[in-house]
């Protein structure tokens, strides 16, 4: 099947077309290397086989390119042509015009940093899990020919275990020995000091126990669970990593550009890093304020939305404020900077979603917490092992039993027989598995966990606070009212020349249809066309009387008809109401707080089943509603989307966004939805807890695990043979445990 | 049991090669893209 290459979107239909925007200037992040110029992007909405050959095949075609791939788990595109052949705008134009939306990373911000932990990681893997394996095919024959097989084969048997044993045990350790060292030199005690000492006793013991020719060598044993540790490493490090890309990406993409003009009038493109005070910027409508500043010239409407919640439009003049973050909406303007990107507003409510994630590092993981009562206790049952076992004959004879003594030797192959069999292999593997599979089930339904414990924290909120603009709501103002269609679609005329949300939220009401001939907009008033106007009230239809209902409007005259008066409200999601619901069911309580009009905030909440709500709440309400809540014992979550949740957001025991949301609010989030649905959010809710309940079940199976294994190696009961098979079988228990919630809940998932 | 003596090598050697060949494609980045990969394949022309 040929694919048209000028169709929009994803070809397969996974997916619709994702909005094409393009808002930093590619131009600024071009790398120039010799001979060579390449351009990162972040390519949005590519799904499958037929969005890679689109775009990879799209982008070659253009004259110049020499080189384009996509990588498809990340979303970054790398293209590169020879220097001065292609125009990066080109570039982002053709990925636009093929439906999907790009943007310019920052190389600075986003270097291509190759995961060198993880690769580590892997490669003590493998070594850990071939030795395994190698030495099991010597170890099989041992168990077997017990009895039969003669001394000398047993100990050739032994002497090429150790062989591969004892490299690869002290190379795959490595992780374990830094760490445990690393705890020892700040005097404490962590998982990783057990497991190291059990490497090293039960390699010397093994070692000696060959040379003595004796039945029993543990190098099976200490390489599968080293391989068996590595395995739950290696999830726990993904997971993290999967966190810190997710933030680093959304950090990169937050760079903005903008464009400079100089002393002699010409316009630059620089990074916003690079701005300084009193540099002269030119907004076109639809750019973003890059920093705080005032404006020189030019009149417009800004959207302060992301900044307050509010969901009108205010007119701004030469000589305003405008902050960075506020969109330009109308006309272009020319505003003088007063501070650098690290002092503007946005600086600042970055350094409040810092402060709040402090608060949050007081969070103990699962696996923590559980290691912090399982390392004592490990430590001290070994040691007792031993002195039970070398004073205990001598104790037993002096209370009148005839015992004979068992020497050192027995004394501390039991010791380390209870080191190995109590190894955490199912304790380390217990919690990261199941977060794995738990991360990975939601990313299929459109649901990015940033971190496990993210999913832990999630698991226990027993609040919601929603933001209303952009979160409950979809942040578009949607014509409410009845109108005439031909009255309709001549307004409609009129408003497509125009940027304004209202305008642009009648045209999505009329349908498609042409521009009125020259309809021109005055900015702050509206639009006029000859004798008609669309616009704001007093500039419309000065002598309409006041509708004193507080909803966004706008009025339309053609001059020979009364004037029409059209008003807009800002929907709430389609599930909104469900989702709601669907909280309180689950014993989650409910709020609104909202930096928009109180009236507004009220027909929200009334209309999505909220009894408890705030209305033009300021950032610092919000961040101190989750406190007062956070005070009170409880968990909240916090679900919202602008620059004024940010800080809230990162407050909150847990938080959530849109994917709509501003990149600063999905970076400080610990999950984000995408899609234009709330439901996911209670999937994920539902997920976290039965993964939480994963986890714990894992947990105790574990500590069972140990309580019968232990007694057993301190009484010298343990034969490798035993060894292997309950570290394997409890490994294997607790992954087959997470592998259920796989499968858990089947029926949600249409 | 003097064929041990030639089995052993053998069989540690065969676990070896498999074990460079991990490095491999660890090195060469054949990791780095999985879900890339698995669609790529749908491509028919390159």
């Amino acid at each position: 099947m040929a694919l048209a290459l000028t169709e929009p979107g994803c070809p397969s239909g996974l997916a619709p077309a994702e909005e094409a925007r393009t808002r930093a200037d590619p131009a600024v992040f071009v790398h120039r290397d010799g001979a060579h110029e390449t351009l990162e992007l972040m390519v949005k909405g590519a799904k499958c086989a037929g969005c890679i050959r689109k775009i990879e095949g799209g982008l070659l075609a253009l004259p110049g390119v020499s080189d384009a791939r996509l990588n498809l788990s990340t979303g970054r595109l790398r293209i590169a042509w020879a220097t001065g052949a292609v125009d990066p705008h080109d570039v982002t134009a053709a990925l636009a015009k093929l439906g999907y939306g790009a943007v310019a990373f920052d190389p600075e911000a986003a270097k291509q940093q190759v995961d060198e932990e993880g690769r580590k990681l892997l490669r003590y893997l493998a070594v850990a899990g071939f030795a395994a394996m190698n030495i099991m095919m010597f170890s099989v024959p041992v168990w077997s020919g017990h009895g039969e097989m003669g001394d000398g084969t047993r100990t050739l048997l032994h002497w090429v275990s150790a062989l591969i044993a004892i490299p690869a045990a002290l190379y795959a350790a490595q992780p374990f020995f830094r760490s445990a060292w690393a705890a020892l030199s700040a005097r404490r005690a962590n998982m990783d000091v057990p497991i190291s000492l059990a490497v090293f006793l039960t390699l010397g013991i093994s070692v000696f126990e060959t040379l003595q020719q004796g039945e029993y060598a543990y190098f099976d044993g200490i390489t599968m669970l080293l391989f068996f540790l590595l395995i739950g490493r290696y999830l726990d490090h993904r997971l993290r990593e999967q966190a810190r890309t997710a933030a680093r990406d959304l950090l990169a993409l937050q760079t903005l550009t903008a464009s400079r003009i100089g002393a002699d009038g010409r316009i630059t493109a620089i990074a916003a890093r690079d701005i300084g005070v009193g540099d002269r910027l030119l907004l076109a409508a639809g750019d973003r304020a890059p920093v705080d500043g005032v404006i020189e010239e030019g009149a417009s409407e800004l959207d302060r939305s992301m900044l307050t919640g509010e969901t009108l439009p205010q007119p701004a003049r030469a000589g305003d404020a405008i902050h960075a973050g506020v969109i330009n909406l109308s006309q272009r303007i020319v505003m003088r900077a007063t501070a650098g990107v690290q002092e503007s507003s946005v600086a600042e409510l970055a350094r409040l979603i810092e402060i709040g994630e402090q608060g949050r590092a007081a969070f103990v993981r699962l696996a923590d917490k559980a290691a912090q009562l399982y390392v004592p206790v490990v430590h001290t049952l070994a040691a007792l092992t031993f002195v039970g076992w070398l004073f205990g004959p001598a104790l037993l004879r002096w209370a009148g039993l005839e015992v004979a003594d068992v020497g050192a030797r027995i004394a501390l192959m039991n010791a380390v027989a209870v080191l190995i069999i109590t190894c955490p292999c199912a304790l380390g593997l217990a919690v990261p598995a199941v977060q794995i599979v738990a991360t990975g089930r939601l990313f299929k339904r459109g649901v990015l966990v940033k971190s496990g414990d993210a999913l832990e924290r999630l698991a226990q909120i027993d609040v919601a606070v929603f933001d209303k603009t952009g979160t409950l709501t979809l942040g578009k103002p949607r014509l409410g009212s009845d109108a005439p269609r031909q009255t309709l679609l001549a307004a409609a005329s009129l408003a497509r020349v125009s940027r304004h949300p209202l305008s642009r939220a009648l045209v999505e009401a009329a349908g498609l249809g042409a521009a009125g001939k020259d309809a021109r907009e005055i900015p702050g008033e509206g639009i006029e066309a000859g004798a008609m106007r669309l616009g704001r009230r007093t500039f419309a239809a000065p002598n309409a009387p006041d509708a004193e209902d507080g909803a966004a409007e706008l009025w339309f005259n053609d001059g020979a008809y009364p004037p029409v008066r059209f008003a807009f409200a800002d929907a709430l999601r389609a599930d909104a109401a469900e989702a709601v619901l669907a909280l309180k069911r689950r014993g989650i309580a409910v709020e609104l707080i909202s930096g928009d009009r109180p009236a507004a905030v009220a027909a929200a909440a009334r209309e999505a089943g909220i009894e408890s709500w705030v209305g033009g709440a300021a950032p610092a309400d919000k961040t101190a509603r989750l406190a007062t809540l956070r005070a009170q014992g409880k968990k909240p979550l916090m679900i919202g989307d602008g620059l004024n949740d940010a800080a809230a957001l990162a407050a909150a025991h847990a938080s959530a966004s849109p994917g709509t949301a501003l990149e600063a609010s999905q970076a400080a989030s610990d999950i984000v939805v995408q899609g234009a649905n709330l439901m996911p959010l209670i999937e994920a809710i539902d997920i976290a807890r039965a993964a939480r309940r994963r986890a714990l079940e894992n947990l105790r199976f574990s500590a069972l695990y140990n309580l019968i294994a232990a007694p057993m190696a301190a009484a010298g009961l343990l034969t490798p043979l035993i060894a292997a098979l309950a570290m394997s079988g409890s490994s294997l228990i607790v992954t087959l445990n997470a592998l259920r919630l796989q499968l858990g809940g089947r029926a949600w998932t249409s | 049991m003097d064929i041990m003596i030639f089995l052993i090598p053998a069989a540690v050697l065969m676990g070896l090669i498999g074990l460079l060949a991990f490095f491999w494609t660890l090195r060469s980045g054949q990791y780095e893209d999985l879900k890339g990969a698995a669609n790529r394949i749908l491509l028919d022309d390159e």
